[in-house]
C-alpha cells in the first residue's frame, strides 16, 4: 500500500476549494447573455387553473416571456416520469399520473409551478411575476396519507381512484398468520415515519442554454446523476436527442437524495432558453426549496412481531401507507417497496415476513429517496419492535437481539435479500464495551438524583447498499441498470485522470477514488484527478446515491485499473525486452522476474505514448482503459448504534448525552472520510428523531415552510460521538467495500426513540420527539417512569 | 426586495424629518428583522432611513442606580460589556442568548423592542426590570410601551434613542428556545429591587410580553423558588402552535419562573 492508498486517512483534496470559496457551483456560473427565470407557484394545495392572464406582466420592463403549461404542451414537451415500475397485487401497473413541468389545467400542491417569467434580471422577473393574474378554482385538498384512501377524500388524479398508486405486498400472508397464531407473545406498534425536508446547503439551480447554430442544448444543473438526467430529459421529456443534450453537474453542495430526481425547473430552463434564444438561469430560494424539492419518508405503519416462549422471533408483519405526494417523483415507487420491505428482516433470523404497502397521492410536495431511502423506515420498524418486545417480555434488549441474530452467511431472508457477510455479534459486543453498558444503571441513578430521566436505546441496523445488480433491479421493475463505469486515462508523464459515472456532492470522491489509483499504481494522490459530472466527458454512468460509489463505482475503477496494468505490462515488456509473462508490477515499478531489470511507472507511461519501441502492429500506442462493473449482489453494511439520553421531565427536553456507533462497512478506503459520513448521517437521523418534521395543515398548506419553523439539527443537538468499526470483507466486489453514506441516518432514529421511550416509560411517542411532544407524552404516561 | 431609496442621516433631527416627510419610510437599525422581511417581499418600504451614522445613540453608561443603553447598541456589545455584566448580569446574559453571532453583531436593542416580536428576548428584560424607553420625543415606561404583538406605543416618526434600566438587587432570565428559530418559546425574566418584584414572560402569550401578578405577589412574601411551588398560569391566552400547546407554554412559565428565581438568588 502506498501512503495515500486504501486505508489511509488522507485529507480531502477538494476541501481547500470548498472552504476557501473557490468552488464552482451552478449559481456561480454565468453565461453570456443570460436571462433569469422566476416561477409562479400555486398558493393552493389543489386548484383548477381557470385562466392565466400575462398581458400586463409581458409588458413590464425587461420581460422576455411569460410561459405556461399550455405552451409547454403545445411545444410537445413531455411529462416527467417515475422510472421504477411497481405492480399492484392484482397485477395492474402503478397509477402514474401525468406530471407536466408546468401545471396544465390544475395545480396539485402548494408550490406546484404554474408559469415562469423570463426577464433580463431576476428582480424584473419577480416584479413581473406579481403581475401575472392566475385565476384559481380552489378544490378540496388532502394532505394526510392515512386519510387519502378514505371514501369521500378529494380525488387528485383521474388515473388513481381513491388516490391509490399501488397496493403491493411482499411475503406470504398465510404463513405469517400461522406463525402469529403459534406465538407466545406479540408486540404491536403504530408508527409514523415523519416527513422530512432535505435542505442541502446549496439550493437547487439550473441554467439551460440552447445553441441555435448547432441545435444543441446544455444544462448546468445541481444533479447527483447527470447521465440519468440527460436520458430522461432526452428520451421521455423529448427536449432533444441524447447526443444533442449535454448535462453538466459542477460542484454540488449536498444532495442527500434530493438532487437525484429530474425536476420541472431544469426542463423549463432548457425549453425556455430555446423559446427566448437566451441562456436561462434559475436558482432556488430556500423558501422555494421547501415547496419544490422532493421530501423524504412519510410512512404510516402498523407493525407486529411474534415471539415464541424463548424470545425467538417467529414472524413480522407490517402494513404501511406511503405518501408519495402530488406526483410520482423519479424513483419514488421503489422507496417504500424494494428499498423498505426487503430490509424488514434486519439483522435477525426471522422465518416469516409479510409486508403490505399502499402508496398514495396527496396534495403535498412529491416524496422520494432521502438519505437512507426506505431503509431508515425499515430499521425503525424492526428496531422499535425489538426494543418494545424486550420491554414487554421483561427481557434485556441486548439478550433478545443476540438470541435472534443471523450468525451464518450467506443468509437468505424471506424478503428477497441474500445477506453475503457480517458479524452482528462482534459490532454489538464492541459497542457495548465502548458505551459502558454495564455502567448504565449507575448513570441512571445519578441522573435521577439530578431530577433527570435517563434512557438507553439500541439500533442494530442493516442496509442494502451498493445499488445495485442490474438484473435484480430490472426484475423488480427498475427502468435502468445500476452498474457503474470508470475510465482510467494515463498521461504521457504518468499522471492519471479517472473518469467516473459517479458524482460527488460532498462525499470526497476526488480523494477516495484517487486513493484507489494510488494504491494500485503506486503514485501519489496528487498525481490523480477525478473527472465526473459532465456527460461530454464521462461516457455514461448512473450517479451517486444508495451508498453505491464505493461498492460499485470503485469496483468499476478497480476493473479498469486491471486493464491498465495488463496493458502497461505489455508496454514494459517491450521496453525491457522481456516476455510479457515475466513482468511483475509492484510498488509502482515493473520488474523482469528474477532479474534486476526494471522500469518505473513514468517510463512505461511515456513509452506507451511515444511508442518508439513498439514494433509493427501487435501493440497499440496509448494507455487508457475503461470498464463497466455490474455488481453481483447488494452489499450489506450493518452495525450497532447506542444512544443515551437525559430527559428533563419539567420541560420535556431530551439531551443526547452519549452516542456509540460501531459499523461494519467492509474494507474502509479512508477512515477519516468514513467517520465524517457516519457523523453526518447520525446528525440527520437525530434530526428526524428529535426536531425535524414537515407539518401540513388540513388544507395542504406547509406550516413548516422555513427554517424558522422547520428545525434542522444543530451542533448542540449532538454529543461527542464514539465511532468505531468492525470489518467483514464484502465477498462480492474486488475491493471488499460495502458503503457508509447512509448508515448513520438509517440507524439513528430508532436508537434515539428507543432511548427516549426508555427514559420516559411510555412507548406513545411520535417523531420528532420535541420537548413539547415528550412533555405531552409524560403527561399521558400511565405509570411513573421505570426505576433503574 | 423591491427597490428603495436609502437615506443615511447624521442627526436624529434629520432622521425624524425624513420620517415625517416620507410617510412609508422605515428606520433601519441592525436590519436583522427588517431586511429578511424585505427580501421575502413581505415589506417594501420605498424609503429606508439608516440610523448607523447618528452619533450618541449607541453605547452603555451607568449613572447611579441606573444603566442606560443606546438604541443602536448591538446585542454583542451588551452581552460583552463589563459595565452591563457588572450592573445587571442577567441582561448581559440575555443579550448573549439572542440568535447567533451574526445576529448579535448586527441586531440592536432599539430595533428589537421597536419590533416587539412576541418571542423576542429584550421585551422580557424591559418589562421584567421596569425599564424606561426614551425616544426623541418622550420617556415611556415599559409597562406602557409594549401594547401587543408587534405593536408598541411608538408613534409614527418616533425614534427610540435609549433604554434606561434601574439596577435590580437580583435578577435572572431563563429562556427555553423554540428549537427551530431559537427565539424564546417561553422566556421568563424575574427581578427584585427593594420591594418591587417583577416577573415578565415572553414567547408564551398570544398577545406578546406580559407580567404575572400572581407570581409577583407570591414572591413578595419570599423571593425563593419555593414560593412558586405548584403555581402555574392559565393556558387561556397562551399561544398555541406547532411548537407547543397553550398548556405546555403555561406549564413552562411556572418551570422557568422557578428556575429564574433560583438563579437570581444564586441557587
Ligand atoms: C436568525 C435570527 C435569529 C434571531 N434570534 C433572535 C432571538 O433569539 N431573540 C431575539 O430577541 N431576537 C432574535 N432575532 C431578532 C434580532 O434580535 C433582530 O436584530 C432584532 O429583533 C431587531 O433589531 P435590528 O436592530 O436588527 O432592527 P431592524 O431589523 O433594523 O428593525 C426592526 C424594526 O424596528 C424599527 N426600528 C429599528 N430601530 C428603531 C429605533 N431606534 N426606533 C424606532 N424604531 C426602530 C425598524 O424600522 C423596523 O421596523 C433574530 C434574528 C435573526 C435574523
Amino acid at each position: 500500500m502506498s501512503i495515500t492508498g486504501i486505508g489511509a486517512a488522507v485529507r480531502r483534496k477538494e476541501d481547500h476549494r470548498f472552504i476557501t470559496g473557490t468552488g464552482h457551483y451552478t449559481a456561480d456560473i454565468n453565461r453570456p447573455g443570460q436571462a433569469f427565470g422566476y416561477f409562479i407557484r400555486s398558493p393552493h394545495a389543489h386548484a383548477a387553473i381557470k385562466s392565466i392572464d400575462a398581458k400586463m406582466a409581458a409588458g413590464m420592463p425587461g420581460v422576455l416571456a411569460v410561459l405556461t403549461g399550455a405552451q409547454l404542451a403545445a411545444d410537445k414537451i413531455g411529462n416527467l416520469i417515475c422510472g421504477w415500475m411497481v405492480h399492484s397485487d392484482d397485477g395492474s401497473p402503478m397509477k402514474m399520473a401525468p406530471h407536466p413541468a408546468l401545471a396544465n389545467g390544475k395545480a396539485c400542491h402548494v408550490g406546484d409551478p404554474v408559469a415562469v417569467v423570463i426577464a433580463e434580471t431576476l428582480a424584473q422577473a419577480r416584479d413581473a411575476a406579481e403581475k401575472v393574474q392566475v385565476e384559481y378554482g380552489v378544490l378540496p385538498a388532502i394532505a394526510d396519507p392515512a386519510a387519502a384512501q378514505k371514501q369521500g377524500a378529494p380525488q387528485i388524479h383521474e388515473v388513481a381512484p381513491h388516490n391509490t398508486i399501488y397496493k403491493w405486498h411482499l411475503g406470504d400472508a398465510n404463513a405469517v398468520e400461522a406463525a402469529f397464531k403459534s406465538a407466545k407473545h406479540v408486540t404491536k406498534l403504530d408508527l409514523v415515519n415523519n416527513r422530512l425536508v432535505p435542505n442541502a446547503i446549496e439550493p437547487r439551480a439550473a441554467i439551460g442554454e440552447y445553441d441555435a447554430g448547432a441545435g444543441t442544448f446544455t444544462l448546468w444543473n445541481t444533479t447527483q446523476n447527470p447521465h440519468v438526467a440527460r436520458l430522461v430529459i432526452a428520451a421521455f421529456v423529448g427536449m432533444a436527442p441524447e447526443h444533442k443534450l449535454r448535462v453538466i453537474a459542477p460542484d454540488v453542495g449536498g444532495g442527500f437524495g434530493s438532487k437525484i430526481f429530474i425536476y420541472p425547473e431544469e426542463v423549463v430552463a432548457l425549453w425556455a432558453s430555446k423559446r427566448v434564444g437566451r441562456p436561462v438561469k434559475w436558482v432556488a430560494e430556500r423558501s422555494e426549496a421547501f415547496l419544490a424539492d422532493a421530501h423524504g419518508r412519510d410512512h404510516v405503519t402498523h407493525a407486529e412481531m411474534a415471539f415464541d416462549a424463548e424470545g425467538k422471533v417467529l414472524a413480522l408483519r407490517a402494513k404501511t401507507i406511503a405518501n408519495l405526494g402530488a406526483y410520482m417523483s423519479t424513483f419514488s415507487s421503489s422507496v417504500p417497496t424494494y428499498l423498505y420491505a426487503t430490509l424488514l428482516s434486519g439483522q435477525y433470523q426471522i422465518p416469516q415476513i409479510y409486508c403490505e404497502v399502499d402508496a398514495v397521492y396527496t396534495n403535498t410536495v412529491p416524496v422520494d429517496a432521502y438519505r437512507g431511502a426506505g431503509r431508515p423506515e425499515a430499521t425503525f420498524v424492526v428496531e422499535r419492535l425489538m426494543e418494545v418486545g424486550a420491554r414487554e417480555m421483561g427481557q434485556d434488549p441486548v439478550d433478545l437481539r443476540q438470541r435472534n441474530f443471523i450468525k451464518s452467511f450467506p443468509h437468505q431472508t424471506p424478503v428477497i435479500m441474500n445477506y453475503d457477510s457480517g458479524d452482528y455479534g462482534a459490532s454489538l459486543k464492541k459497542a457495548l464495551e465502548i458505551a459502558d453498558y454495564k455502567g448504565f444503571a449507575k448513570r441512571k441513578r445519578e441522573s435521577e438524583r439530578n431530577g433527570k430521566l435517563r434512557g438507553i436505546g439500541f439500533s442494530n441496523y442493516i442496509e442494502a447498499c451498493g445499488i445495485a445488480p442490474s438484473q435484480a433491479v430490472g426484475s423488480l421493475g427498475c427502468g435502468v441498470g445500476l452498474w457503474e463505469s470508470a475510465e482510467v486515462r494515463v498521461n504521457p508523464t504518468g499522471s492519471v485522470e479517472v473518469l467516473t459515472g459517479c458524482h460527488a456532492h460532498g462525499q470526497g470522491h476526488e480523494t477516495t477514488f484517487a486513493q484507489v489509483v494510488s494504491d494500485r499504481l503506486g503514485i501519489p494522490i496528487e498525481n490523480v484527478s477525478v473527472v465526473h459530472g459532465d456527460t461530454d466527458k464521462v461516457q455514461f454512468g448512473m450517479g451517486t446515491y444508495g451508498s453505491r460509489s464505493g461498492a460499485v463505482g470503485m469496483s468499476a475503477l478497480a476493473k479498469a485499473l486491471d486493464k491498465v496494468e495488463a496493458k502497461a505490462k505489455k508496454v514494459a515488456a517491450h521496453l525491457l525486452e522481456a516476455a510479457e509473462g515475466d513482468i511483475e508490477f509492484k510498488d509502482g515499478k515493473f520488474n523482469v522476474a528474477g532479474t534486476d531489470k526494471s522500469a518505473a511507472w513514468g517510463d512505461v507511461a511515456l513509452n506507451a505514448y511515444i511508442a518508439h519501441k513498439f514494433s509493427g502492429q501487435e501493440l497499440e500506442p496509448g494507455l487508457k482503459e475503461g470498464a463497466f462493473y455490474d455488481p453481483k449482489n447488494f452489499t450489506f453494511p450493518a452495525g450497532c448504534h447506542i444512544c443515551e439520553v437525559e430527559v428533563d421531565p419539567d420541560t420535556g427536553n431530551s439531551e443526547i448525552v452519549a452516542w456509540t456507533a460501531v459499523d461494519d462497512f467492509g474494507v474502509v478506503v479512508n477512515p477519516m472520510i468514513v467517520e465524517g459520513q457516519v457523523h453526518g448521517g447520525i446528525a440527520q437521523g437525530v434530526g428526524q428523531a428529535l426536531c425535524e418534521g414537515a407539518v401540513y395543515d388540513k388544507d395542504g398548506q406547509l406550516l413548516t415552510g422555513s427554517l424558522m419553523d422547520y428545525c434542522m439539527p444543530r451542533a448542540d443537538h449532538l454529543p461527542p460521538m464514539k465511532v468505531d468499526t468492525t470489518v467483514t470483507r464484502c465477498p462480492s466486489n474486488p475491493l471488499g467495500v460495502k458503503g457508509c453514506g447512509e448508515a448513520g441516518a438509517i440507524a439513528a432514529p430508532a436508537a434515539v426513540i428507543n432511548a427516549v421511550t426508555d427514559a420516559i416509560g411510555t412507548e406513545q411517542l411520535a417523531m420528532p420527539a420535541t420537548p413539547a411532544a415528550v412533555w405531552a407524552a409524560l403527561q399521558r404516561a400511565p405509570k411513573a417512569p421505570r426505576a433503574a | 426586495m423591491y427597490a428603495f431609496t436609502f437615506h443615511r442621516p447624521q442627526t436624529l433631527r434629520q432622521a425624524a424629518s425624513l420620517l415625517a416627510k416620507h410617510e412609508e419610510a422605515k428606520l433601519l437599525a441592525g436590519g436583522h428583522t427588517l431586511l429578511p422581511t424585505m427580501k421575502l417581499r413581505l415589506a417594501g418600504p420605498p424609503q429606508l432611513v439608516d440610523l448607523s451614522l447618528i452619533d450618541g445613540i449607541a453605547g452603555v453608561a451607568q449613572s447611579g442606580r441606573s444603566l442606560t443603553i443606546g438604541a443602536m447598541t448591538r446585542h454583542n456589545d451588551v452581552s460583552t460589556s463589563p459595565v452591563v455584566q457588572q450592573a445587571i448580569p442577567a441582561l448581559a446574559g440575555l443579550a448573549g442568548m439572542i440568535g447567533d453571532p451574526a445576529v448579535r453583531h448586527m441586531g440592536t436593542i432599539g430595533g428589537s423592542i421597536a419590533n416587539n416580536d412576541p418571542n423576542a428576548d429584550y421585551p422580557a428584560a424591559c418589562l421584567g426590570l421596569g425599564a424606561t424607553i426614551i425616544t426623541n420625543k418622550r420617556r415611556i415606561k415599559a409597562d406602557d410601551f409594549f401594547t401587543g404583538m408587534f405593536s408598541t406605543a411608538l408613534e409614527p416618526a418616533e425614534i427610540i434613542t435609549k433604554v434606561s434600566f434601574p439596577i435590580p438587587k437580583k435578577a435572572a432570565y431563563q429562556k427555553f428556545r423554540n428549537q427551530a428559530s431559537r427565539f424564546a418559546l417561553v422566556g421568563v425574566f424575574v427581578s427584585k429591587r427593594g420591594s418591587e418584584i417583577r416577573v415578565a414572560v415572553t414567547g408564551a402569550g398570544a398577545n406578546g410580553v406580559f407580567r404575572v401578578p400572581s407570581f409577583e405577589e407570591a414572591l413578595k412574601k419570599r423571593f425563593a423558588p419555593k414560593s412558586l411551588e405548584g403555581m402555574t398560569i392559565p393556558a387561556d391566552g397562551m399561544n398555541s402552535d406547532i411548537h407547543g400547546s397553550a398548556e405546555y407554554r403555561a406549564h413552562l412559565v411556572g418551570v422557568l419562573a422557578r428556575r429564574a428565581v433560583a438563579e437570581a438568588i444564586g441557587k
